[in-house]
């Protein structure tokens, strides 16, 4: 049965290493969801969190695979335990009633805010999991003009933790 | 001591011990090719196209268990050398390729001889470097050849510009001793318990099969398995780049496993209750049908890269680790227990193999008077005496030379396993020949193959590495044929090679030895004297039987147990 996983790695912050990731994935046919990556507070590393689906077994063998990389340094596997996750979208819709009263009402819970306003257009701002952005987005629907996600990032909860 | 960047690069090769480094110069690598000029101490071998250069210095490699070197320019260079490292890889052979590269100031500008070669061969290599700056070359040598020989052996690229090997820019040379890699740690031993593991299931075991692969022979663990098997009594097959790990001529060898196996070893697989894996990856050519892979039989694997373990095949015992000391912990815990393991304790199943084996699978026509492919195979080992480095290019050839001339040492066979290249066999030979310059070596191919490589018959004559080659010449794409013959109702479609060369001409224009053989009993005749010209490369042209086919195959897609057999098998149709 497929599953979605969240992988999260500390890569060498070298020119290529984000394309060794990026290739093994294509090489090998495995899916990619989303792909993120930035430097860490420690400029020789940058930490990529890959969303992907598959079978157990393929799960297993992509972390194995993204372990034979002489770049990764280690990676954590967060859907094996709990875990924080999170991602940012940002989307442009035409001004209407309905979806400021929407954001303001998740703005309580501070999920979402309006980030920008013209005349006639919105920015809005929103974080949250993935599973619950997707039904937000559809639940806007055709209102929606533009829309960008920042892919996923998340961290274990409690002890355990992905560090040297 | 104060280095330019080309002198840097033979510098550390020197510090590596290398002795050979196979190339063809260029642009990017002429203060690199101007460093070897003034040293005697790396020999530099010029061949005639980069693949050639990657297929000798793997040659070479696996034939001596030292890494291959080999340095190219930039550009068509470094393209031309990717199959070669492709195959490599494929083989997990130890490979340090240095490219060329143009300067750093117009890299990504579409430069004279600029290509990506980081990135054209990132899925190829174990691990690829481009170098920036002077200062970096001598460590990043070192990482290189330190990821090429240990772990799971691979090739590795030190892609390097043209400016930072620059004459007039010096920097102190050190190279370091040791390195260490945050993001790299090879596995050494087993894991103990798991061991123990496997050896409850080695205890238990009534129809067992050790199945060694090439990681046996690259791992350097030949003599532990011999030890293994000779203190288990089991019977032991070999895949095609495992043979000679164990002694092909041992009764106790039950023959190759696979595609086109003998019928013994891939109805043991099929029927046995325990595999015991051993540097082996479970190939395709290897399983046939996955899901009917091994039905009955709890697994062990033993195998140094974990992305192994599990990629195909479940298995009931993973052991992680490096097979010599896995092999020496496992004897070390059978040796505790109080059993004997003597071949009566699996009486039944010797004596089930031995009629699977009196089926004579690979039995061939030896009435005909033309000339069998086996048949010379045959003779070539009795002439040699079974001691040649053998190589091979990729058809049927290959398969003929596997089945027909039993390894009794490891590293004495040399084929393209993984990739399957054609073209191979020529270069690799000549590499083989440097590892060992008083051995008889031999490439084994087809007409097909050899004119993929042709062109290092040049290198062969310039460097002096006589080899012999044993061109078993059907005319045809033999493999192909046999696949359009058995799949596609004898549909040749572009498997028939007309317009060939005269071999023997072509061999005589080269400088070398050209023999034409066209009748059976001039076949040994004609071996005895190739052999006989030890200094000479002998191009030797068998014209053989046409339509001779490799059996046993089990088809693509199909079982263990479900094999096309040989028109002279003494098969009876029960697959038991």
């Amino acid at each position: 049965m497929s599953r979605q996983h969240i992988i999260s790695m500390l890569l060498e912050n070298e020119s290529g290493a984000l394309s060794r990731v990026a290739g093994l994935f294509s090489a090998r046919a495995y899916n990619i969801e989303s792909l993120t990556v930035a430097a860490t507070i420690d400029p020789s590393l940058s930490r990529l969190t890959v969303v992907t689906v598959g079978s157990d077994m393929v799960i297993e063998q992509i972390k194995k695979q993204l372990n034979k990389l002489i770049d990764v340094v280690k990676l954590i596997d967060l859907s094996e335990s709990f875990s924080l996750e999170r991602e940012l979208v940002l989307l442009k819709v035409r001004k209407n009633e309905t979806i400021e009263q929407k954001i303001t009402e998740l703005d309580g819970d501070s999920m979402a805010r309006i980030a920008d306003q013209t005349d006639e257009f919105l920015i809005v701002e929103v974080s949250g999991e993935k599973a619950w952005l997707d039904d937000f987005l559809l639940s806007l629907g055709e209102d929606i003009i533009e829309v960008v996600r920042s892919g996923v990032i998340g961290l274990s909860r409690g002890e355990r933790t992905l560090t040297l | 001591m104060e280095l330019s960047g080309g002198e840097i690069v033979i510098q550390s090769l020197k510090d590596e011990g290398v002795e050979y480094v196979f190339g063809y110069p260029g642009g990017c690598v002429l203060h690199i090719y101007d460093a070897i000029f003034k040293q005697k101490e790396v020999k530099h071998v010029l061949v005639r196209h980069e693949q050639g250069a990657t297929h000798a210095a793997d040659g070479y490699a696996r034939a001596s268990g030292k890494p291959g070197v080999v340095l190219v320019t930039s550009g068509p260079g470094a393209t031309n050398a990717v199959t070669g490292i492709a195959t490599a890889f494929m083989d997990s052979i130890p490979m340090v390729v240095i490219t060329g590269q143009v300067p750093k100031a117009v890299i990504g500008s579409d430069a004279f001889q600029e290509v990506d070669t980081i990135g054209i061969t990132r899925p190829c290599v174990k691990h690829n470097f481009l170098v920036k700056s002077v200062g970096d070359i001598a460590e990043t040598m070192r990482k290189a050849f330190y990821l090429a020989t240990s772990g799971r052996p691979g090739p590795v690229i030190v892609d390097i510009p043209k400016d930072i090997t620059e004459p007039s820019v010096k920097v102190p040379y050190e190279y370091p001793s040791e390195i260490s890699m945050r993001s790299y740690t090879p596995p050494i031993s087993g894991d103990i318990g798991q061991i123990i593991e496997a050896v409850k299931l080695i205890q238990d075991a009534k129809r067992p099969v050790i199945y060694s692969g090439g990681g046996v022979v690259l791992g350097e663990g030949s003599s532990q398995l011999r030890e293994l098997c000779r203190t288990l009594n089991f019977p032991v097959t070999q895949t095609l780049m495992g043979l000679g790990a164990f002694p092909g001529t041992d009764p106790q060898f039950i023959g190759m496993l696979g595609m086109h196996g003998t019928y013994e070893a891939n109805m043991a697989m099929h029927q046995s209750d325990l595999i015991i894996a051993i540097g082996a990856r479970f190939d395709d050519r290897v399983t046939g049908k996955v899901d009917e892979f091994c039905p009955h039989a709890k697994i062990i694997h033993i195998d140094v890269d974990p992305a192994s373990i599990a990629k195909i095949i479940k298995v009931d015992v993973a052991i992680i680790g490096q097979v010599k000391p896995v092999l020496l912990d496992m004897l070390a815990q059978i040796k505790h227990l109080d059993v004997t393991f003597d071949r009566a304790r699996i009486a039944d199943w010797w004596l089930q193999i031995d009629q699977w084996r009196a089926t004579d699978c690979m039995a061939y026509d030896m009435t005909t008077g033309t000339i069998k492919p086996q048949y010379v195979i045959e003779q070539l080992y009795k002439v040699t005496q079974g001691n040649a480095f053998v190589t091979s290019d990729v058809g049927q050839h290959q398969m003929f030379a596997a089945q027909f001339y039993p390894f009794d040492e490891p590293r004495r066979w040399i084929n393209s396993g993984g990739l399957g290249t054609m073209g191979f066999g020529l270069p690799a030979a000549m590499g083989a020949k440097f590892a060992h310059p008083d051995a008889d070596v031999a490439c084994v191919t087809g007409e097909g193959s050899i004119q993929m490589c042709l062109q290092e018959l040049s290198t062969m004559l310039q460097y002096d590495t006589p080899v012999k080659v044993i061109n078993l010449n059907n005319g045809y794409l033999g493999m192909v044929r046999q696949w359009q013959e058995f799949n596609y109702d004898k549909r040749y479609s572009h498997s028939y090679l007309e317009a060939l060369p005269d071999f023997k001409k072509l061999a005589e224009a080269y400088g070398h030895v050209g023999m034409t053989i066209s009748k059976k009993e001039d076949v040994e005749p004609a071996l005895r004297e190739a052999f006989a010209m030890k200094g000479r490369t002998v191009f030797l042209d068998f014209l053989t039987d046409t339509k001779e086919n490799v059996y046993p195959m089990i088809a693509s897609g199909k079982a263990h147990n479900d094999m096309m057999m040989g028109p002279r098998s003494k098969y009876n149709g029960n697959k038991s």
